[in-house]
């Protein structure tokens, strides 16, 4: 296969992973290191979800691959043909059909199920960073389950604004123990991790951590009792498909100020419009 | 009335030296071989010339100067207590509950109104803080210090205002035994008349007190005994290097 | 009448301990007891071995030798043998420690309010209102204008943030309060009234406090007991007035000289 391993990467690398893997999933939330290889993309482009892939990745399985819920953006264009290149496998648009889906910063509509794995690219894993710098500190944070700074940030969100404004990176607590960063999904999204059916796998390419959040597992999203965890809400439906369940993007159609709001997940737009046609 | 014969306060044998490290080892004996008892309800006036330590004495007896001979009893209906032998922390509950002192001069947090240096040994004690400013005003009112300057810090006020402050933050305690380091040297003859019935309505109370009074004629009025200190119980002879090196703790 | 109580409940003791980066240099041989509801000051020059007393009474720092022990109410800990999450659990839930710098001891990133919450959110509190609530009484209680909670410690003076650090530390009610030279780089002005509200919460709370300060003025006007630390070594212990007055060692002598009384 023009002179690559399969899924580009050696088979000892892919063994690392997935032992890490494994630890990720017997400590659900809790980030492994791994050691990272370097890809044929710059850091911040998913090298940590690829890699991720290509060691899960077998002979029969279907990928899907999408950007901000797109399948049409580059970098989700590039990631498919890199894997239809290097792995030979069959890769799909649709939710349904696919056992593995990579994503950058979105989690389907269509709820996933039993058998499929998520797989997030992830830029700064540690949720305890913007406040601690020193990685043994926020380990040592981790291990004594010294949380109280996280709600420090959301304290000076509803002190600043009336609410909370964090809107993606939301933290969740995993299995009532790890602080996690659920990757910058936007909070509309916290809800889809909570006892999930399908395995959801976090990978960090330039931190060189990975961690992950088994199928059915408690995820809860930080907030306080008289400020509860709540999702973002729009006027108006998708413009293209109708729904009203969906994340959507706003998009700017003219010069004139003209805009409309859509689904940013394409797949999802596109069976609902077919399913209301 | 048969408690009242039984005296608080038994001292024998006083004495106290200080050693100067910086001047070579350089030994004052400042007092030598002193005794007196001191019941409650009495009030004994130190007397003799300046710097033959009275307030040595005081201070001795407050914790403030360390006992370098002899013994200081406290009386107490379930055992005696010798000042010379009580560690550091056992003061502070002792000048919160049973030794108060009136000292020369006020030294207290800058910037502190004057009522709340007065309420100050009451809360101390757990006092409710309405009860003790109550308690404060009246006694400022008493000693006629002007309402106007009880919000005040006494930092800026005159030697006699802050002087009365100092005589009502130590009378308010209601110690049982009192020290007073000259409380009448800078009042004006109508405060010291005001000064001179606290001692006596304390006396009434059953307080014991030790007093050095430089007017003699509030020494007439308030003194049951008059203690003379001359200078036998002073070896003036400095011993230079007698007491060379380290003290001990 | 009776005996009063004269032998208050130990809370902390140092045995024997000992930490030395060099000859000289660090503590040697301390013993200590600190006292429930006491306030006992470090006192001596810079490099005498207080602030490294401190940090091994707080359990920032292991010593070399002896131990540290602490009398909670339920138990008695030593220190450095129980656990680190134990121990740093200890320092959030039941101690405090006031810096000499405020900026050392707040979160400058975040809001007055955010500053004083965190204590009580690392606690478990989970109630804005309440939070809010509790940092608006703090903030009054340390004479900070309640109005400024959302404002940045950054925009407050030294004094000011000085003040926001204690509210941030007691909030808690901590049992155990270590202070390094808390009133050391405010002005003289500043200092008196932070002086007078210490000594306030102290009675209030009921707090134990050690104190470092090379400021003798501050140490007669807050600490009970004094000791006087020397090359590393405690040279003379004693109520405060005793030490300051009446002061028995060579070194404790020369440095109660050399200070300025106005």
């Amino acid at each position: 296969m023009n002179g690559y391993n399969f899924a580009y990467l050696d088979e000892q690398t892919k063994r690392m992973i997935r032992r890490g893997l494994l630890k990720a999933v017997a400590i659900p939330g809790y980030q492994v290191p791994f050691g990272g290889r370097e890809m044929p993309m710059p850091y911040g482009w998913g090298t940590g979800g690829m890699q991720l892939t290509a060691s899960i990745l077998g002979q029969h399985d279907v990928l899907k691959v999408i950007d901000q819920g797109a399948d049409d953006t580059t970098n989700a264009v590039s990631i498919r043909a890199f894997f239809e290149r290097v792995a030979d496998v069959e890769t799909t648009t649709r939710a349904t059909d696919a056992s593995v889906i990579q994503t950058r910063h979105r989690i389907p509509e269509t709820p996933l199920v039993q058998g499929q794995i998520m797989v997030f690219q992830v830029p700064i894993p540690e949720p305890l960073r913007f406040i601690e710098p020193s990685e043994t500190e926020t380990r040592l944070m981790h291990a004594l389950e010294e949380y109280g700074v996280m709600h420090v940030k959301l304290y000076e969100d509803i002190a600043r604004h009336g609410h909370i404004a964090t809107t993606y990176a939301y933290p969740v607590k995993v299995d009532g123990r790890y602080v996690t960063d659920p990757s910058p999904i936007p909070k509309f999204d916290n809800p889809k991790l909570h006892m999930c059916e399908a395995l959801m796998l976090f990978g960090a390419g330039r931190e060189k951590r990975l961690y992950a959040i088994p199928p059915y597992t408690r995820v809860e999203s930080l907030d306080f009792e008289d400020h509860p965890f709540e999702v973002q809400r729009w006027e108006a439906p998708c413009a293209l498909c109708g729904s009203q369940e969906s994340f959507l993007d706003e998009v700017i159609t003219d010069d004139a100020g003209g805009r409309m709001f859509v689904c940013s997940d394409t797949d999802y737009c596109r069976q609902h419009s077919e399913e209301v046609a | 009335m048969k408690a009242m014969t039984r005296p608080l306060l038994r001292v024998n044998g006083l004495g106290k030296t200080f050693v100067l490290h910086g001047q070579g080892g350089l030994s004052l004996d400042v007092m030598q071989d002193l005794s007196l008892t001191l019941s409650p309800g009495e009030c004994q006036v130190l007397v003799g010339r300046s710097g033959i330590g009275k307030s040595t004495l005081l201070k001795m007896l407050y914790g403030s100067y360390r006992i370098t001979r002899g013994h200081a009893c406290l009386h107490f209906d379930d055992g005696d207590l010798d000042l010379a032998e009580l560690p550091a922390y056992a003061w502070h509950a002792l000048r919160r509950d049973v030794i108060g002192y009136v000292s020369q001069f006020l030294r207290c947090v800058p910037r502190v109104p004057a009522v709340e240096v007065v309420m100050e040994p009451l809360l101390m004690r757990g006092v409710d803080s309405d009860q003790a400013r109550g308690e404060a005003e009246g006694l400022l009112a008493r000693l006629n210090l002007p309402q106007r300057l009880w919000e005040l810090p006494p930092g800026t006020f005159s030697g006699g205002e802050q002087q009365r402050v100092n005589i009502a933050r130590g009378f308010i305690g209601g110690h049982p035994l009192l020290l007073l380091d000259e409380p009448t040297a800078s009042l004006d003859a109508a405060n010291r008349d005001v000064v001179v019935e606290l001692i006596q309505a304390a006396k009434a109370r059953g307080v014991a007190m030790l007093g050095i009074f430089h007017d003699e004629d509030v020494r007439e009025r308030v003194a049951d005994r008059l203690l003379p200190l001359d200078d036998h119980m002073q070896r003036p002879s400095a011993r230079l290097g007698a007491q060379h090196g380290e003290a001990s703790q | 009448m009776k005996h009063p109580q004269l032998e208050p409940p130990t809370l902390l003791e140092a045995r024997d301990v000992s930490r030395l980066y060099g000859p000289d240099k660090g503590c040697q041989e301390i013993d200590l007891a600190l006292y429930r509801g006491e306030v006992l000051g470090i006192v001596g020059e810079s490099g005498s071995g207080k602030s490294t007393l401190l940090r091994l009474l707080s359990g920032l720092e292991r010593p070399d030798g002896g131990q540290v022990i602490y009398h909670a109410h339920d138990a008695t800990l030593d220190l450095y043998a129980i656990g680190e999450a134990r121990r740093r659990a200890l320092l959030r839930m039941e101690w405090g420690l006031v810096h000499q710098n405020p900026r050392d001891g707040l979160r400058l990133g975040v809001s007055a309010g955010a500053n004083i919450g965190e204590r009580l959110m690392a606690l478990g509190q989970r109630h804005y209102g309440q939070l809010r609530a509790a940092g608006q009484d703090w903030m009054a209680r340390v004479e900070l204008d309640a109005e400024r909670i959302d404002d940045a410690p950054n925009t407050f003076s030294g004094g000011m943030q000085q003040r926001l650090q204690i509210a941030r530390t007691l909030v808690t009610r901590p049992q155990l309060v270590f202070m390094d030279e808390p009133t050391g780089g405010l002005d003289v002005s500043v200092q008196a009234r932070l002086l007078d509200m210490l000594r306030t919460l102290v009675r209030e709370l009921g707090l134990s406090v050690i104190l470092v300060t090379h400021d003798l003025a501050v140490a007669r006007l807050l600490a009970h007991r004094l000791v006087v630390m020397r090359r590393g070594r405690i040279v003379e212990a004693g109520l405060t007035d005793q030490i300051l007055d009446d002061p028995q060692h060579a070194y404790s002598q020369l440095l109660v000289s050399s200070v300025l009384t106005p």
